[in-house]
């Protein structure tokens, strides 16, 4: 069984850094700035600051309730996840490296959460970074190329999101669902929603029905970066093939951009946008009590893609309780 | 996810695209293209320069552009407005060299620039010189 409750484990605290763009909504981000470089001479440095200025800040915060932090699960979109790795080696603390594409978010706190659930660890933080212009460069053209892109396509958000778990706090980790790697049969690089919506709606399913659970127990179901089109995609296949009708159903990467604007093409995408969008959006309206995340990760490299292989993804879901 | 059509789903949900405002927009800018640098040419040819030569100067004047504009950073919105309207011309030519050198400028000399310079070019190089060949093959025995 991939699906597990946990007692007593809670986000206690977390970082959030985003860069504006003029199609960026305006959320409540504890971080905002608008250049890529963000003072540094290269984008990968920037990036490596970027996650440093969010741990940093993230320990800063919590000097006084935790004087060390037992671990940190961090992971990025570049290879060999080299940004995070930079980015520790300014840090005394555990590290273990992950990467589920945009997922990783959420496969860091299931790990973590495992963790402290065993006892084995006090407290630990879940950190990941995504750049507009590093996945660029890594996965499609180079940055000044002016390559047409699809409306369907999704464009990579620029932030780094750090999460702090520990045994106390105000939201709850109820349990989680670890999701299996999905054939998407899609070859379109283009199409991230396509390649993720099946892998979304077999953790969904799979998640309700080891948990025993209607999809009306949760107050919002919300995905990670499936986009415009990956939202209906998602809908339809879980219609058809599981025979579940999602009502209190939203996507990260359409709440973080403004979709009127054309720029914003099918919506945001990147392992940080549904931190982002739930730290500084769905939590702070306090709306909703039971909510399940959902992260969805396209497993693509350029190489396997230009052997035309199809693209496989995966989802992890973890479930949270807001409590007052 | 073969068991359900799916490739039927996700057709449903791709969004249009605007192929023929695509298509006309490229078609313009290509069009005021070629318009502009018949104008130039004519001029230089007024004032007395050799056609041949004007044709190259034109040329020469699209690569720096195309070069200029895209290292001040705006080249790339252009092109994505008016898609092979600017891609197919020299300066599409110009402007993937250039972006290109820009990725990798701080990668090292030979690592970076030398090695990642034609990453996009370097098929156009390659597939004209092999389409060169076979044209003049196909020349030489149908022609002699």
């Amino acid at each position: 069984m991939a699906s597990f409750k946990f007692k007593n484990v809670f986000l206690n605290d977390y970082y959030t850094l985003c860069y504006k763009n003029d199609f960026t909504n305006h959320f409540k981000f504890n971080y905002v700035f608008n250049d890529y470089y963000f003072g540094c001479k290269t984008l990968e440095k920037a990036e490596v600051k970027m996650q440093n200025t969010v741990l940093n800040n993230l320990i800063k915060n919590n000097l006084i309730k935790y004087s060390n932090i037992d671990l940190v699960v961090g992971g990025d979109l570049s290879n060999q996840i080299s940004f995070t790795n930079y980015n520790m080696q300014y840090f005394n603390i555990p590290f273990l490296g992950t990467y589920s594409a945009c997922a990783t978010f959420v496969e860091n706190i299931i790990i973590l959460a495992s963790l402290l659930e065993n006892n084995f660890i006090k407290n630990g933080i879940s950190l990941t970074s995504s750049h507009n212009l590093n996945s660029e460069k890594q996965f499609r053209f180079p940055i000044e190329y002016g390559s047409y892109k699809p409306i369907r396509t999704t464009i990579t958000a620029t932030g780094a999101v750090g999460a702090l778990l520990a045994r106390n706090g105000k939201i709850k980790i109820e349990s989680a669902t670890v999701g299996n790697v999905i054939n998407s049969t899609i070859k379109d690089v283009f199409d991230m929603g396509g390649v993720m919506a099946p892998a979304a709606a077999n953790t969904i399913a799979k998640h309700l029905k080891d948990l025993n659970r209607s999809v009306d127990y949760y107050d919002l179901i919300l995905t990670g970066d499936l986009g415009a089109c990956g939202k209906n995609i998602l809908k339809e296949i879980l219609e058809i093939k599981y025979k579940i009708h999602l009502k209190k159903y939203n996507d990260a990467g359409v709440l973080l951009y403004n979709m009127n604007n054309e720029k914003a093409k099918s919506g945001a995408s990147g392992p940080t946008v549904l931190p982002l969008v739930l730290f500084s959006k769905i939590l702070n309206q306090k709306k909703y009590k039971k909510i399940l995340i959902v992260g969805t990760g396209s497993l693509h490299t350029p190489v396997m893609v230009n052997q035309k292989n199809t693209i496989p993804s995966i989802a992890h879901a973890v479930s949270l309780e807001v409590e007052n | 996810m073969n068991d359900i059509n799916y490739k039927k789903i996700v057709k449903k949900y791709a969004p249009k695209e605007k192929k023929l405002k695509h298509a006309i927009s490229a078609f313009l800018v290509g069009g005021a293209l070629g318009l502009f640098s018949n104008i130039i040419t004519t001029f230089l040819n007024k004032m007395g320069m050799s056609i041949k030569d004007a044709t190259v100067v034109v040329l020469i004047l699209y690569i720096f552009l195309a070069t200029l504009f895209t290292s001040l950073g705006f080249f790339d919105d252009l092109v994505s407005k008016c898609f092979c309207g600017l891609i197919i011309p020299i300066t599409g030519f110009a402007h993937s060299i250039c972006s290109s050198i820009l990725d990798y400028k701080k990668d090292g000399l030979v690592t970076g620039i030398g090695s990642n310079a034609f990453k996009l070019a370097g098929s156009v190089i390659l597939y004209g010189v092999v389409a060169a060949f076979i044209l003049c093959l196909i020349k030489v025995i149908l022609y002699g």
